[in-house]
């Protein structure tokens, strides 16, 4: 074969025929458009992508994928790509989810793909709401929420998706957001290399349902007061000058600003192979916290036996000590008796 | 009680062409070990047999108790063996609660056999008994032997050095090896698998042994026993054999056919009662490439069954009624997007958790149309364990040449009864080697084989062959997502027609019996046993019957039709309400009459028998 002469693919090798469906001005453009340039520069032959999804506004995604693609059910994009990964490890399978295809009616499937720790890789497309079925309250969504389906608030406590992954003891957890293009795409190719589940929530805006649910986040001039970036063997430092930071008190967190006696040395400097998931649990629930930053970027990145591998490899160890397996023995197994004509 | 000891005398040993006998006692007495034991050593012999184990749903109710009370039943003949048998020639009962729930089945004069030391007065408490029934006279219609076989174990065993708990749970063997010695039949069998199953412990390889050759010796020595039995054996086809129960068949035949069309094969599953063996069994294959998948639900072991079919496996999920509830709305994306899918339903009694352990075929109508909108699927039906393993390779074969998901109703009397099986060559199994699409020249992912209409099988990883999947609407051949009106009716029916042209695979009816006459029984899955026995007992007395056994419930044979309108009447013998019936009954405009069993159980050849009788007289 003449793999070698073949062109590199470009970002307009990812891009279908197909018309796009999203309202204009939706997250989800952006999320696109920064998958299909990753892409291309993964090394990986495109026939061996393929993208599943769920069902949401998120999960017409694999339409303007040209990939393999198959958009599933409600919530179960996790099992179906579980089945096709661990039968076909040599495919990079990546699922397509929104917070309410993930984290209700898939919420059972996330946490068990996450346990198994087999190599998908998860972009949850959060928004906070029910896009395609036109604006519930989404387990995201949060507490006091009115929405057509909670027209006096909600009363239901959100889930923190990062928190919850990190539950499930995910090797790789990491949070971006729509509109930071770059930051986006450093993300997604720091997924894809990955060894196991990665599972990535991207903040995203919803602009008929739930307009401006991350402006506090992205809106330029707020953007460096309520974001912390965590960088790997970096201080945690934030701030429109970059005067505050976070440091480490006992078993809490605190906001410190610097200067004063007090620099980079003092602050929490980010370990994302931290073994213990207690150290990115605290990350994880800063951005809850009054007068805490929201952090983006990994929380947490470490290296697990892989569900596919050990599969594979049990099924080969099998067949290496009994050799393949013999149909007419197996019939044959166990007490038979021979009637003679 | 008859135990005194005299010289033995010269024994009368009778020559029968049939027994039944079954062995009940407590969950933790070992009576589907007992029973499989005496299964298999008959079935060396050369008998042809059909078991029916019967057990509860609580692994342990407590001891003595009524709700405790597990069985295990063989009927073992020198002819045809189509059911388990309706009454038992001999009961061995290992306490009250079990002689209570199973004398009821006893023939008059049959041969009952108890275990004297646990008719103590809270044993018979627990059994709700306010007499002792081995006193009282009440059991004068039978052959009782009232036998202490706990302590006649307990004497076995004396010199070995076993804690009295492990020594009284040999009691079981003695009563085997008591029952080897009634029907004349070798130890030699269960000698060897005594001593393959406790390897690791000698001590209780010979406490087994022991117990065993006691219960043998015990008739042998004992006055009370004249009689022995001799049951010759069966005039099989010639070949070799082996015993099997249908949740084994399946494994294996799913096996087969993924050799046979040369796909890995995947499972997708959550234990569930009865299916759950079909998961063990495979579990273990994995020498044959298997890889079986134990998800966190059935929703997920379908739809991850769906991913592996996508990627090119022989993809596979086993369940039962409870679990095919969840699976529906993922078998509907199968069907939207036509990948081949084998479901296996191994039905139990219902509703919502019904009956675990017992048998049932209430789930056709659910099979056939229980997801949203129209939906169509094949569903097959083995009639007999061994049948298990053809319809394995049969559904696999349909899924992949159609490329769509086929349903198998299997039950749980299928799952566990056992019978003789007549082990096939692998030349005489079907080749159906699959093809994956790989021209990616002008290459659309629905476009359809004129004859069969299916879909090419275009898996991940071809290059060129990159395209799009999904749960809504599309257009015919390119795939797209497509909303119009007169699309979508047109999809719908080019997917019942995909259905519907399966049928060119459905052999042509043909009726076991009269051709023609004055009643037709059409009746499917596991009720094969005892309507054959039925029909045949029926003929020999004169009648004109016949009787077709569906293995295809969709489609049905071509010819059906013509088949019913060649008899007066017709009967539905079904373990359900009436469901059968009922489509026969709308299809065929045919006043079809059924009989309806819901009990948990099979059909006797009795029961079928008198309805037969009974259409026939009303003419
Ligand atoms: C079984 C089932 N239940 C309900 C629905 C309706 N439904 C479709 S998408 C959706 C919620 C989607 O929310 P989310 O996952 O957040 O995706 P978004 O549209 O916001 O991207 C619901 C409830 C469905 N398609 N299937
Ligand atoms: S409803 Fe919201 S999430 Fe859905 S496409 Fe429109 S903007 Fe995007
Ligand atoms: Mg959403």
């Amino acid at each position: 074969m003449a793999t070698a002469t073949l062109p590199p693919l470009a970002k307009k090798d990812f891009q279908t025929d197909q018309e796009i469906r999203w309202c204009p001005g939706c997250g989800d453009y952006a999320i696109l458009s920064a998958v299909q340039s990753v892409f291309p520069e993964l090394g990986v032959p495109r026939e061996k992508f393929v993208v599943i999804s769920g069902i949401g506004c998120s999960s017409r995604f694999p339409y303007y994928m040209n990939t393999f693609g198959f958009h599933t059910i409600h919530g179960r994009a996790p099992a179906v790509a579980t089945g096709l990964k661990v039968s076909r490890p040599d495919l990079e399978v990546w699922v397509i989810t929104g917070d309410g295809d993930s984290l209700s009616i898939g919420g059972n499937h996330t946490i068990h793909m996450l346990r198994r720790n087999i190599g998908l890789k998860v972009l949850m497309f959060n928004n906070r709401i029910y896009g395609l079925t036109k604006g519930q309250y989404s387990p995201t969504s949060e507490i006091g929420k009115k929405t057509k389906s909670t027209p006096f608030g909600a009363s239901d406590r959100p889930f923190n998706p990062i928190a919850l992954a990190l539950g499930a003891e995910a090797t790789f957890v990491a949070r971006s957001v729509d509109v930071f293009q770059p930051h986006l795409k450093a993300i997604l190719k720091t997924a894809a290399s990955h060894q196991g589940s990665a599972y990535i929530e991207i903040l995203q805006n919803c602009n008929i349902f739930n307009d401006g649910a991350w402006d506090s986040l992205t809106e330029r001039d707020a953007r460096s007061e309520h974001i912390v970036q965590l960088e790997h063997g970096k201080p945690l430092i934030f701030g429109k000058n970059r005067d505050k930071g976070i440091r480490l008190n006992g078993l809490k967190l605190e906001v410190v600003q610097l200067g004063n006696g007090i620099g980079e040395k003092d602050l929490l400097v980010h370990d994302e192979h931290n073994p213990s998931p207690t150290y990115s649990f605290l990350l994880a629930h800063m951005g809850e916290t009054e007068g805490f930053p929201t952090p983006i970027g990994v929380f947490r990145s470490v290296e697990a036996p892989r569900y596919e591998d050990l599969v594979n490899s049990q099924i080969q160890e099998i067949q290496a000590k009994r050799g393949h397996g013999d149909l007419e023995k197996l019939l044959r197994a166990g007490d038979t008796w021979e009637v003679r004509a | 009680m008859a135990t005194t000891v005299t010289p033995p005398r010269q024994r009368k040993r009778e020559v029968l062409d049939r027994a039944v006998i079954r062995f009940c006692g407590d969950s933790g007495d070992g009576m589907q070990i007992t029973g499989s034991q005496f299964t298999n050593t008959v079935a060396i012999y050369g008998n042809d047999l059909a078991t029916l184990p019967d057990f509860p749903a609580e692994i342990r109710a407590p001891a003595g108790t009524l709700p405790g009370v597990s069985g295990f039943q063989v009927h073992f003949s020198s002819n045809d063996v189509y059911t388990p048998g309706d009454s038992v020639d001999a009961l061995i009962a290992m306490n009250p609660a079990a002689l209570k729930m199973n004398l009821a089945d006893l023939k008059p004069n049959g041969i009952l056999i108890a275990n004297l030391d646990e008719f103590g007065e809270t044993d018979l408490r627990k059994a709700q008994m306010t007499s002792n029934p081995l006193e009282d006279h009440s059991l004068d219609g039978f052959r009782l032997f009232s036998v202490e076989l706990t302590k006649l174990t307990r004497a076995a065993l004396r010199d070995l050095g076993l804690d009295s708990k492990s020594v009284d749970r040999c009691k079981n063997f003695f009563a085997l090896g008591m029952c080897y010695w009634l029907y004349n039949r070798s130890m030699d069998g269960t000698l060897r698998w005594i001593d393959d199953k406790f390897k690791s412990k000698p001590l209780l390889v010979q406490a087994n042994k022991l117990a065993m050759q006691a219960g043998y010796s015990y008739c042998e020595a004992t006055e009370a026993f004249q009689i022995t039995y001799e049951i010759p054996p069966a005039k099989l086809a010639p070949g070799v054999y082996r015993n099997i129960s249908g949740n084994t068949a399946l494994a294996m035949g799913f096996v087969a056919a993924s050799q046979q069309s040369g796909l890995p094969l995947f499972l997708g599953s959550y234990p569930i009662t009865p299916a759950s063996d079909i998961l063990h069994e495979l579990s273990g294959y994995k020498n044959f490439g298997v890889i079986t998948f134990q998800a966190e639900d059935e929703i997920a072991a379908v739809t991850a069954a769906i991913g592996a079919a996508y990627g090119g496996s022989l993809a596979l999920t086993t369940t039962s009624g409870p679990g095919m509830a969840l699976k529906t709305e993922a078998i509907g994306l199968a069907v939207a997007v036509e990948l081949p899918l084998v479901i296996c339903d191994i039905q139990r009694g219902g509703p919502s958790t019904g009956l675990p352990t017992k048998t049932e075929q209430a789930d056709l109508l659910q099979a056939l149309f229980g997801r949203n909108s129209e939906a169509p699927v094949p569903v097959l039906a083995p009639s007999t364990p061994g049948d298990c393993f053809w319809i394995a390779l049969e559904a696999s074969r349909i899924a992949t040449k159609y490329m769509v998901p086929v349903i198998i109703l299997s039950d749980g009397y299928l799952a566990n009864g056992a019978e003789p099986w007549h082990v096939p060559s692998l030349k005489d199994l079907p080749e159906f080697p699959v093809k994956f699409e790989t021209n990616p020249a002008d290459f659309r992912p629905f476009r359809r084989n004129p004859r069969t209409l299916a879909r090419p099988w275009a898996v991940p990883g071809t290059p060129g062959l990159e395209h799009r999947i999904g749960g809504l609407e599309k257009q015919d051949v390119t795939g797209n997502v497509n909303y119009e009106p007169l699309n979508h009716e047109k999809m719908v029916r080019l997917r019942a027609e995909k259905v519907a042209a399966v049928v060119q695979d459905v052999p042509d009816a043909v009726p076991v019996g009269d051709a023609s006459g004055d009643l037709l029984i059409v009746a499917w899955g596991s009720t094969y046993g005892p309507v054959t026995a039925a029909l045949k007992a029926q003929r020999e007395k004169g009648a004109k019957i016949g009787h077709v056994h569906l293995r295809y419930l969709n489609p049905l044979p071509k010819n059906l039709g013509d088949v019913i309108g060649r008899y007066d009447r017709v009967l539905v013998p079904e373990m359900n309400l009436g469901q059968l019936l009922m489509l026969l009954r709308a299809k065929y405009l045919v006043d079809a009459q059924g009989l309806n069993k819901i009990q948990g159980k099979p059909f006797k050849q009795s029961e079928i028998e008198r309805k037969i009788e009974q259409i026939l007289a009303e003419r």
